[in-house]
């Protein structure tokens, strides 16, 4: 009999104390806080800014220029963005001088210590973001990889305004999580962080030590 | 498994408080990280009947996934299956070990890396693949510093919790090649961020724990600030999480809050930077992540815990540490002195399981029975209740009922047994009862002033000049 079975076995020789199934909706339901959009983004914000994230307003037409502007002041040189994504594509069409693009294009073996050492920056669009505990949620994929939010110090993160759930529970049934997760699903609350010495808070510890977060309202959306 | 057996764990477990209690930096460490960490749950925590509602939520979670642990393992196994991750099963720590050598050695692999996990403590892995050759290098900050002083952890969640910024400082300067002396935490944090880098692009292998697996969708979620758990799951070309039995919930939805409890009640934080939800190996077309997703469910005693009906509830632990947060006896002796991979509360109701009695009963009875650990308890585990039950079955008579665990009466000793049984033939006979207690209350001039751990910090006890039944007897007269 194998590990498998001898568990299994002992689990069903158990004796059955049986429970009723818990109501997590019922639960979220009841408060709910049914917030409009200005408010979410709000709490969002609040949240995010709590966790030494930077936060900037800015438009579908403006946010090219706000990041190549943030990119100049803190001296980026290069910039990791992924394969035909819209938002690539509209930093590549401002052709900037200062800032390199470099397209996360190849997998990881070809190019890992060049990925480790010689990216000052990435940028992710974010799926969407929970306005409760201020997190950004991103489906990283084959055009947008996993490590562009993870490697480079510094990590933009383009988030729609209109996509702001008000809690995590929400945004699972609303986006039919449990109809398929795709290889990797995150959220990131803040830059990396720890407090593993004396308790003290250190950021950067192995991911990015900045996260600079641009909300992208919507037509009339910015107050 | 650095937890060896011992011939006398009882005095071996006194010897360790001791020496713990006489070190007055560590007790202050310990003190101020403990004050730390109590404030930080109670901000997190400001309405109280917020609080008591998810508590019942997050146990009612918990007792419905156990109540149907066998059919959720089956369905987590068949979804984790489906989407292209190995599932293994182990019995014991050699048996985990071996399936995680066995993976190591096919795709030769010098060099593993991991994220913070428990699970791997337990079972000894590290340990296990140094004597095969193998590179097991801990890459949690904690966990790297307590590796790098060759010690273990002292607490679940904040690994280095007993060490102060200046013995590390003093570490890194003895251990890595090129390290000036610095006490600036970021600047400590900065160095061990610069190797650890370098470790993660050289690793063959990533090895994490897992916080929750979901049945319905076949997915290991994993919560983490540093965003070690991200590289180690996502930079090798294979990924091996190890995970106990009982960490699998059935719906995605029983996520939400077990997650919101687990953060706040761990580190008073309202959510951690990273929550990964990993469901699959890398896809084609996808540019990074492992090629191979393995995870290995653990038993090591589990089972014998879910086969009794009241101890079944120490399986509802999501591993959070505020019991021993905010447990007197661990603010004092500190991890260590437990001499066990999981400390303070959790630690003294897990470990029998795991070990046996006869090496862990000390631990249920380093407990005052004052309920705090069952108060801050984000599932309501009873975890009196269960040491009180550990304690009976430490003294639980061979052959009885009673006597179920492994281990089982090994605190039972010739002359506690004949106290008892004295004891209860006194008291079930009123003549003997009548004329013992005469006789004690007349020779109260013959008690003995030393009265064993009593007597230690105590006066001594002495029978009362004259029994109850006379005081009665005269205020009747």
């Amino acid at each position: 009999m194998s590990a498998r079975e001898r568990i299994l076995e002992r689990l069903r020789a158990a004796p059955s104390l049986p429970m009723a199934a818990p109501d997590v909706t019922g639960w979220f339901a009841a408060r709910r806080r049914n917030e409009d959009p200005p408010q979410r983004v709000a709490r969002l914000r609040s949240g995010l800014e709590s966790y030494h994230a930077e936060v900037h307003d800015t438009t579908e037409a403006g946010w090219p220029d706000l990041l190549l502007q943030i990119a100049a002041t803190k001296q980026l040189h290069t910039l990791l963005i992924g394969t035909d994504t819209p938002h690539g594509a509209a930093l590549e069409a401002r052709r900037p001088d200062a800032l390199q693009l470099v397209r996360y294009d190849r997998s990881i073996e070809s190019w890992r210590n060049q990925l480790f050492d010689g990216i000052d920056a990435a940028l992710t669009l974010a799926r969407s973001a929970i306005a409760e505990t201020g997190s950004l949620i991103l489906w990283p994929d084959a055009s947008e990889p996993r490590l562009m939010s993870l490697v480079p110090s510094l990590h933009f993160v383009l988030l729609d305004t209109a996509t702001i759930h008000e809690d995590f529970h929400s945004a699972m049934v609303a986006e039919n999580w449990n109809a398929g997760l795709p290889t990797n699903a995150l959220l990131i609350s803040g830059p990396s962080k720890t407090a593993d010495i004396q308790q003290t808070l250190a950021y950067g510890a192995h991911g990015p030590r900045e996260l600079i977060v641009l909300l992208r309202h919507g037509p009339g959306g910015m107050a | 498994m650095s937890q060896a057996v011992m011939l006398d764990p009882a005095s071996a477990f006194r010897q360790r408080s001791r020496s713990a209690v006489d070190d007055t930096a560590q007790r202050q460490n310990f003190r101020s990280a403990m004050d730390y960490l109590q404030s930080k749950r109670r901000a997190q925590f400001p309405d109280a009947q917020e609080l008591d509602g998810l508590r019942d939520l997050g146990e009612a979670i918990r007792r419905y996934s156990l109540a149907h642990l066998p059919r959720l393992l089956e369905q987590l196994e068949q979804n984790l299956t489906a989407n292209g991750i190995q599932v293994h099963w182990a019995e014991n720590a050699a048996e985990a070990n071996a399936i995680a050598l066995t993976i190591a050695r096919r795709v030769e692999a010098r060099r593993i890396v991991k994220g913070k996990s428990m699970v791997s403590e337990e079972i000894g892995f590290n340990h296990a693949m140094e004597a095969a050759g193998i590179e097991a290098l801990e890459s949690d900050m904690g966990e790297y510093i307590v590796q790098l002083a060759g010690e273990t952890p002292s607490h679940i969640i904040m690994p280095a919790i007993h060490k102060t910024r200046q013995a590390i400082a003093k570490l890194f300067v003895e251990k890595i090649p090129g390290v000036e002396y610095t006490e600036d935490v970021d600047a400590l944090i900065r160095i061990g961020r610069h190797v650890l880098r370098r470790k993660f692009a050289a690793a063959d292998i990533g090895l994490s724990g897992v916080n929750f697996a979901v049945a319905e969708t076949g997915t290991l979620c994993l919560v983490e600030n540093e965003g070690n758990g991200r590289m180690c799951t996502t930079v090798p070309r294979v990924h091996i999480a190890v995970t106990g039995i009982e960490k699998v919930v059935e719906k995605l939805e029983h996520v939400p809050p077990l997650f919101s409890l687990l953060t706040r009640s761990a580190t008073g934080q309202a959510v951690t930077t990273y929550l990964n939800l990993i469901s699959h190996p890398r896809q084609p077309g996808e540019k990074d992540g492992p090629e191979e997703v393995h995870l290995i469910l653990i038993d090591n005693g589990r089972s014998q815990a879910y086969a009794d009906g009241q101890l079944r509830a120490t399986l509802q632990c999501i591993r959070c540490g505020a019991c021993m947060n905010h447990c007197p006896v661990y603010a004092r002796i500190g991890g260590h002195a437990y001499g066990t991979t999981y400390p303070g509360p959790i630690g003294a109701i897990v470990s029998p399981h795991m070990l046996g009695l006869a090496a862990t009963y000390p631990l249920a009875f380093a407990s005052t029975l004052c309920h705090a650990c069952v108060e801050v308890c984000p599932v309501r585990i009873p975890i009196s209740d269960l040491l009180i039950r550990l304690r009976n079955e430490a003294q639980a008579r061979p052959g009885t009922s009673d006597a179920s665990l492994r281990g089982s009466g090994a605190a039972r000793t010739a002359l506690v047994s004949a106290i008892w049984s004295a004891w209860a033939l006194i008291y079930s006979r009123l003549g003997l009862y009548r004329l013992t207690s005469w006789f004690m209350s007349r020779g109260r001039a013959f008690s003995p002033i030393e009265q064993g751990a009593w007597t230690k910090s105590r006066t001594p006890l002495t029978p009362a000049p004259r029994r109850l039944r006379d005081l009665l007897r005269d205020r009747q007269s």
